[in-house]
């Protein structure tokens, strides 16, 4: 493979950044383009949900690295530059203005779409998403803007972001209502036991909480979004709706281009796609794990791990994402950090405090980890991770005992396994 | 304008021009230094923007908070009594001709 041909890194999120940077540390000395929509270089995005929802800020602070970075590991970043095609048989990408860049290697970092609401009214002024810097700032205007009329916010989706967004606008002073579909919050994610936690965290800071709401339809009123309208009849006032009910990987570039897809593009644990010339990290990608199963991740730790695997793999390296996934989400005055994947589950234990609330919620099936949750426990979740990390469980009745040491299961293990 | 140095893990020294209020973790990204990861953005939360800071120079900083001591205890590399998060450690004029030294891995 030669080394100096160029390399097009499609999307420059948090993972095409990571795989142009990691490139450049695995020895790639050759033409590198980082093509990204957005008119900004690459930034972090969770703070778009929280503090600088809040606060406000400038771009640079949510930057992930620095423009001189840029130039020291010469990337050629391409701002304001959609990728409308892939053509795979001459090795080209068609720009949305109609140039092309050849490529010898290629990967996509495309991320991820907000899904929307296929209802009436979903696309009045007033009804917001949230995925990049433009959408924090217009939601934190029309949070703004409905504490100033003393309107109500109305959030469409009891997960992450639509209850993140919810705890910044209750910190801002608006009264907001977070119309959920399911019967708890975050069913996708979490067992009932930190659902409830989190709906009685909401509610004692003013949150307006409906379950089984199915939304209907958005009214407008002279142009702008007046009122949410659920299936039972019920109708909400709202002088501004944000909807949070998840995202779909873009992986339209990849379908088009047809490489294999589902839920995502496929990729193995090195980040490889169909195609051997073309990595792909991030939230765009559909991991095939040793079961067969696909797993979806969508979290910073997910672009940073597979971005250094796409880097490896279109080196020639093999470099497997195999630690255990985590994510976290604060709210309020909880700190929620998440460890492993707890699909399949068939037992919860917890421990700590569930009032306070900082207790862990450990999730098994036939006795064996598969995740931890930790409200406002961070040594759990810091220790949760080495366990899962290093393939050790404890058993449910120890993970319950405030007094067993989970460190200590660890003990004799730390000089083979490197660690976190 | 407060000037740090950091240390990288192969030893690499850089010295770094800081704005008032800026976090050591957010000018040595923006720097692109290679001994720091950050992966949450300066949350505290995440435990990979660990640094060793010149013994001397620990009783001019503000303390950690409790969130940060938490932390602490989990980084990746050996933690030392002089282990902080540089997503904690904020720069004013007092911290001028600090020096820091990055682990050998974050993670």
């Amino acid at each position: 493979m030669d080394q100096q041909a160029p390399i097009v890194i499609v999307g420059a999120g948090q993972a095409g950044m990571q795989i142009a940077e990691s490139l450049r540390q695995e020895g790639f000395s050759g033409t590198l383009t980082l093509c990204g929509e957005e008119p900004h270089p690459p930034y972090q995005r969770p703070p778009l949900s929280k503090k600088w929802l809040i606060e406000g800020g400038t771009t640079a602070s949510l930057a992930v690295r620095g423009p001189a970075v840029m130039e020291r590991l010469r990337i050629d970043l391409k701002l304001n530059s959609r990728v409308r095609a892939i053509d795979r048989s001459r090795r080209q990408v068609e720009l949305a203005d109609g140039s092309r860049l050849p490529y010898e290697r290629l990967a996509l970092a495309t991320g991820s779409l907000p899904r929307t609401l296929p209802i009436p009214g979903a696309s009045l002024p007033g009804v917001l998403a949230l995925r990049g810097i433009a959408d924090s700032r217009a939601i934190g205007e029309a949070i703004r803007r409905c504490v100033a009329e003393a309107r109500p916010l109305v959030v469409v989706g009891g997960g992450f972001i639509g209850l993140e967004v919810a705890a910044a606008a209750r910190k801002l002073g608006a009264e907001v209502t977070v119309l959920e579909g399911l019967p708890r919050l975050m069913s996708r994610v979490t067992a009932p036991v930190v659902s409830d936690s989190f709906a009685r965290l909401h509610r004692s800071h003013g949150v307006q909480l409906m379950f089984g709401a199915q939304v209907a339809e958005i009214v407008g009123y002279e142009g702008h979004v007046a009122a949410v309208r659920t299936r039972d009849g019920q109708e909400y006032l709202a002088g501004c709706v944000v909807v949070g009910i998840g995202v779909d990987p873009d992986d339209l570039l990849a379908r088009s281009a047809g490489l294999l897809c589902e839920r995502g593009i496929v990729v193995d644990d090195c980040a490889r796609t169909s195609d051997p010339m073309i990595a792909a990290a991030g939230d765009c990608t559909a991991r095939r794990l040793g079961d067969g199963e696909l797993v979806r991740l969508e979290s910073v730790q997910n672009a940073i791990e597979q971005g250094r695997s796409a880097a490896a793999a279109l080196m020639g390296r093999e470099r497997p994402f195999i630690a255990a996934p985590w994510f976290w989400s604060d709210q309020f005055e909880v700190k929620l950090q998440m460890v492993g994947l707890s699909r399949g589950y068939d037992q919860v234990v917890t421990r700590g405090d569930l009032e306070k609330p900082a207790y862990s919620a450990f999730y098994f099936r036939a006795g064996r980890l598969l995740a931890v949750d930790s409200l406002n426990r961070i040594p759990d979740h810091m220790q949760a991770k080495k366990l899962l990390d290093n393939g050790l469980s404890p058993t449910p009745e120890q993970a319950a005992d405030p007094q067993f040491e989970l460190p200590s299961l660890l003990k004799g293990r730390a000089a083979t396994a490197g660690g976190a | 304008m407060p000037r740090i140095t950091y240390l990288e893990p192969d030893g690499r020294a850089v010295t770094l021009e800081l704005k008032r209020g800026q976090t050591l973790m957010r000018a040595a990204m923006d720097a692109g230094l290679e001994g720091i990861e950050a992966l949450c953005g300066g949350n505290c939360n995440c435990a990979t923007c660990h640094c060793y800071v010149q013994p001397e120079w620990l009783d001019k900083l503000q303390p950690p908070s409790d969130d940060e001591l938490v932390m602490l205890t989990n980084v990746a590399a050996e933690r030392r009594p002089n282990s902080r998060l540089s997503c904690q450690l904020v720069a004013e004029d007092a911290l001028d001709g600090l020096t820091v030294q990055f682990p050998d891995r974050q993670s």
